[in-house]
């Protein structure tokens, strides 16, 4: 049996930072990268590691939006929805996604390809409503640019 | 902490002036001069929080409000707490926190909930704020509390409980910002969760968010000790209408500081209560068991017991009745019957601990207190499964752990306690001699010993050491199947993070060199000179409630109470004298030579109290031959157990919460229990019941009025008893040896020196287990006990919520061999050994080693101890009910 490919970025992580509770978040944050998700036996790995109970490392998960213990699209659409997106009607472009992808909030779409996820602030409230599509941050948005952008991914 | 040494400080809470301790908070100083500051996350048994900001308080000359609860006080000090900025942010406070709750969680309930007393107190009776429109299900899936996340204010208390007081960690806070809430991993049900339902979340939730789904007030509540297991946690009965309706822990217990396990907390009240206690006598008739009035039954069992001789009787005392009553069934069995063939199930746990422990060490007693273990730096846990055995015990152990002491853990099967442990030895089963002899080689080639402690208070040393020749660490990896370096960690540990103590059970006794295996540890713990010292020790965790106390009180062939043997002419004098009679001087038979006896059917007669040998003998079908063909049973129980089954008297006793007694913990601490209601029925107290069997006799000395008085008699004769009274019990328990009525009791044995004099160093060799694989039976089963049930289940099946976690016999098997078998996991299994075979469901998962499987013995169904062997360890005569050959077919 092949080792599961975050396997080593946490191995490597735990020899350069030790073996101490606060690696948690860079090894969650390269489970991540590298699996897209973060698997069960990647908790339970890290558990064992770190000597950190699974509840709070899924405490953990739970609380940072670009963790998830799910297995997602293509394509990861965080929408903001935080006080300032919120003034900015940011509910509406959530509407506009919604339509558009066929899919709510929490959902990814029946082909993989789209993700959707309400998150609490991208730190992008400059450009409020605004929303980050995989690594990418589109701000200002109006319902036209959404569509916009939406169009393109799909295209 | 020394109050007296302890720097003071003077602060100002509200133009009162108040004496603090460094390190106090402005929180801890105002409760301690009585002065109300409303709270809702801050709980006197965890770490200051500082979360619901209920406690915010003005200190002159610091801009901001601070949190009582977390700002410590220092001199000088001038703290404002009821200003009028202050309470107008309290009251915005309180609204915040209940804006997403029912709107009906300030209406009055009983009893109130704290944050109802809180609003109370602030005046605040609604929230003016829009509620949200999350609306979360209730967790209803655990049997005996429930979750309504809508009350809950994420104080934490619970999350915090689950993980500062139990170890359990089964909750979190999860989540962000308005979706935050507490959650298990994967945020499903508690039922599905590792949570163990001990309850303590509950007693601390501020909102009832958490709530007992039984909620029946008491109108009175009596103190008393908890029947279950050997720890002895302190309980208040909730009584309303002669009924048990609650159970609450007893926040003043020494041993137990108010925790509870789930039996504790939720397996009692509806026990009692049972529908099938027994309620009146039953004598068999034409070959079925019917009613009969107790001067029926007493009449019938006094005249036949006295037709036998003495050598033909046989009496099991039960480790679950209380002293007072132990004492009178061995005295029965002394003055009355004339025989000394008295035993209690000791002979089935730790008749080893006795016998290895007096012999090394002149007491075959836990040597430190429960509450000690939290302050060990080392703590080594062999042989015991103490967080499904001694919960309440494991609990310390985590909070030692979370304080930084290193935790080995010694078990062939990785146990719930693994995850605590800094070192985890899976040694094979029935290996313990080696694993330690082969430690000790290395503390002694290293250095590590204590050499002045060895010099003064022991004895022997030389032989022993020689003895260690043969354990080099090749030859007891071999033997143990443990890693030569994780051998040669675990020395280290132990000997280098004093003070280290020793937890151990049934793992080290029940084995055919089980007396072997308790001096191994006697050895251990001497050649470091972790003994007679706070926090290090010896310490058998005892099985059933009083089984210390059955001990102490004499319930054993060999001694008479205190300890003192039969053999001994002095001795034997001073009992003839203050009873009256002249007494047998050869000691009796053991509960498993009575068993041998009876299949030679030289034993014709016997009288169990409280005991069920038909489910708890080795190589059952042999015993229950021996129960059937014996000529007059008689059984005195609260249920019509397995073995009352076979009686032809079945005499109905009284419970634990319907008498007045003591029992004796692990850490030898006798405690009052305490009548709460009448007894059931016709049912009455052992005591009474064996005394008038006594009388009937026409026996004297069996007219005692009370257990009081039984106590005063066994004052007198038992020297390690001496100053202890019911009075002072009343003030608080008291551990033996307490000789005279000023001693304040023992909480550490063998200080200044050991009891025996020196410590005897005992050299030992390896010896395997009496049955090992083979071909025909290739696995060895290994049998222990589940949190959720309580020995042969005849009390713990009895409560519908413990069934629920656990309803059958499991056999746990790893999946290796499950894969040679080709067995799946849930399918009925035929275990089979030389001695007969039963049939249960298979576990499949890791926790046994391969090669090895385990089973409980709480079920009837699946009589475990059908398969087990009947090898007995020379000394003490204890079965090796943890080794025996097996081999596992599909049914």
């Amino acid at each position: 049996m092949s080792a599961a490919p975050w396997k080593a970025k946490v191995d490597d992580i735990i020899t350069q930072q030790g073996r101490v509770k606060e690696v948690l978040l860079p090894c969650l944050g390269a489970i991540q990268e590298v699996s897209g998700y973060i698997p069960q036996p990647a908790i339970s790995y890290l558990q064992e590691c770190l000597d950190v109970p699974s509840v709070d490392i899924y405490g953990v998960i739970t609380f940072y939006g670009m963790l998830t213990t799910k297995q997602q699209g293509k394509y990861v659409i965080r929408l903001c929805n935080s006080l300032p997106c919120h003034l900015n009607k940011s509910e509406n472009i959530l509407r506009v996604v919604e339509r558009k992808l066929g899919i709510k909030a929490g959902e990814t779409s029946p082909d993989g390809k789209f993700t959707l996820e309400t998150v609490a602030c991208l730190g992008l409230c400059d450009k409020a409503p605004a929303m980050m599509i995989n690594d990418k941050s589109y701000g200002n948005l109006t319902e036209a640019t959404t569509q916009e952008i939406l169009a393109e991914l799909n295209g | 902490m020394d109050e007296a040494s302890e720097k003071r400080i003077s602060l100002i809470i509200n133009r009162q002036r108040v004496g603090a301790g460094e390190g106090m908070t402005i929180l801890e100083a105002a409760q301690a001069a009585g002065i109300y500051i409303p709270t809702l996350c801050a709980d006197p048994d965890l770490k200051p929080y500082g979360a619901c900001h209920m406690c915010v308080v003005e200190v002159e000359g610091r801009g901001a409000l601070l949190t009582a609860c977390t700002t410590p006080v220092a001199e000088g000090m001038v703290v404002h707490t009821e200003t009028a900025a202050v309470n107008r942010l309290r009251r915005a406070i309180l609204e915040l926190l209940i804006a997403d709750c029912p709107a009906d969680i300030l209406a009055p309930s009983e009893p109130p909930t704290e944050l109802q007393k809180v609003a109370h107190y602030l005046g605040v009776t609604k929230t003016h704020l829009r509620k949200a429109t999350q609306v979360l299900p209730i967790d209803t899936s655990n049997p005996f509390f429930e979750f309504d996340r809508n009350k809950c204010i994420l104080c934490a208390r619970c999350v915090r409980a689950c993980d500062e007081l139990i170890g359990i960690r089964a909750i979190e806070l999860a989540y962000r910002g308005q979706y935050t809430r507490v959650a298990t991993f994967g945020d499903g049900l508690l039922m599905d969760s590792t949570c163990q339902s001990c309850g303590e979340c509950v007693t601390h939730c501020p909102t009832g968010a958490l709530s007992h789904k039984n909620v029946e007030l008491p109108e009175r509540e009596v103190a008393t000790i908890c029947p279950y297991c050997g720890v002895g946690c302190g309980v208040y009965l909730g009584i309303r209408n002669e009924r048990v309706v609650s159970v609450r822990g007893d926040r003043n217990n020494p041993s137990s500081r108010g925790q509870l396990c789930v039996k504790g907390r939720y397996g009692i009240d509806e026990f009692i209560h049972h529908p099938e206690r027994l309620t009146t006598p039953l004598i068999r008739r034409k070959g079925q068991l019917s009613q009969a009035t107790w001067d029926e039954a007493l009449d019938l069992v006094a005249t036949r017991l006295a037709s036998y001789h003495q050598d033909e009787i046989g009496i099991i005392s039960s480790a679950k009745c209380t002293n007072e009553d132990n004492y009178v069934v061995q005295k029965f069995a002394r003055v009355a019957l004339g025989t000394n063939n008295i035993d209690c199930c000791a002979r089935l746990c730790h008749a080893p601990t006795v016998a290895g422990l007096t012999q090394s060490l002149g007491s075959g007693a836990m040597t430190n207190s429960i509450g000690e273990i939290a302050n060990a730096r080392c703590i080594l846990a062999i042989g015991t499964n103490t967080t499904s055995n001694h919960p309440v015990i494991s609990f310390k152990i985590k909070q030692a752990v979370n304080q930084g002491a290193k935790l080995i853990v010694a078990n062939p099967r990785r146990i719930h306690l693994c995850h605590y442990a800094d070192l985890y030895l899976r040694l094979k089963p029935g290996t313990d001699v080696a694993l330690l002899m082969g430690m000790m080689r290395v503390i002694v080639n290293q250095g590590w010993l204590d050499t002045a402690f060895i010099e003064e208070h022991t004895e022997n040393f030389a032989a022993f050491r020689r003895s260690l020749a043969s354990f080099d660490l090749d030859t007891v990896e071999k033997i143990t199947g443990v890693a030569g370096e994780k051998i040669a960690e675990a020395a280290r540990i132990y000997a280098t993070h004093k003070p280290s103590t020793i937890l151990y059970a049934m793992g080290i006794t029940q084995h055919s060199h089980g007396t072997d295996n308790v001096m191994a540890i006697a050895n251990l713990a001497m050649v470091t000179g972790n003994i007679g010292k706070p926090s290090t020790g010896i310490n058998p965790l005892r099985g059933q409630n009083n089984v210390q106390g059955a001990g102490d009180v004499g319930v054993m062939p060999d001694a008479y109470p205190g300890y003192q043997s039969v053999t001994d002419p002095e001795v034997r004098q001073k009992f003839e004298a203050a009873w009256g009679t002249p007494l047998p001087a050869k000691p009796g038979l053991t509960l498993i030579d009575m068993f041998i006896a009876g299949r030679q059917q030289k034993l014709k007669a016997m009288y169990l109290v409280g005991e069920n040998p038909a489910l708890s003998e080795p190589n059952l079908k042999c015993a229950r031959g021996v129960l059937s063909n014996l000529d007059f049973l008689v059984v005195q129980d609260i249920f019509l157990s397995e073995t009352a089954r076979l009686a032809d008297v079945v005499l109905p006793a009284a419970s634990f919460a319907e008498q007045d007694g003591t029992f004796t913990n692990t850490e030898r601490r006798v405690q009052r229990v305490r009548q709460a209601i009448a007894p059931i029925g016709d049912s009455r107290p052992d005591w009474w019941i064996t005394c008038q069997l006594g009388q009937r006799m026409g026996k004297h000395g069996f007219d005692f009025e009370c257990p009081a008085q039984i106590m005063d008699e066994i004052t007198q004769l038992v020297p390690i008893y001496g100053g202890i009274s019911y009075q002072r019990l009343e003030g608080g328990s008291l551990q033996w040896p307490c000789p005279t009525p000023e001693h304040p009791g023992t909480p550490i044995l063998h200080t200044p020196q050991f009891i025996r004099g020196k410590g005897r160093f005992t050299p030992l060799e390896y010896k395997p287990p009496a049955e090992l694989p083979d071909s025909n039976y290739p696995l060895i089963l290994t049998t222990g006990r589940s949190l959720y049930q309580w020995h042969t289940g005849t009390v713990s099946r009895k409560v519908a919520g413990l069934n629920i976690f656990r309803q059958e016999a499991l056999v746990d098997i790893h999946p290796d061999d499950a894969q040679t078998l080709g067995i799946g996991d849930g399918e009925m299994v035929r275990i089979i050994s030389r001695r007969g075979e039963v049939v249960a469901r298979t576990n499949v998962n890791d926790a046994s080693p391969v090669g090895t499987v385990f089973m409980t013995f709480h079920y009837a169904e699946s009589p475990t101890n059908i398969l087990t062997n009947p090898a007995f360890d020379p000394v003490s005569r204890i079965p090796e009910f943890k080794v025996c050959a097996v081999r596992i077919e599909r049914k």
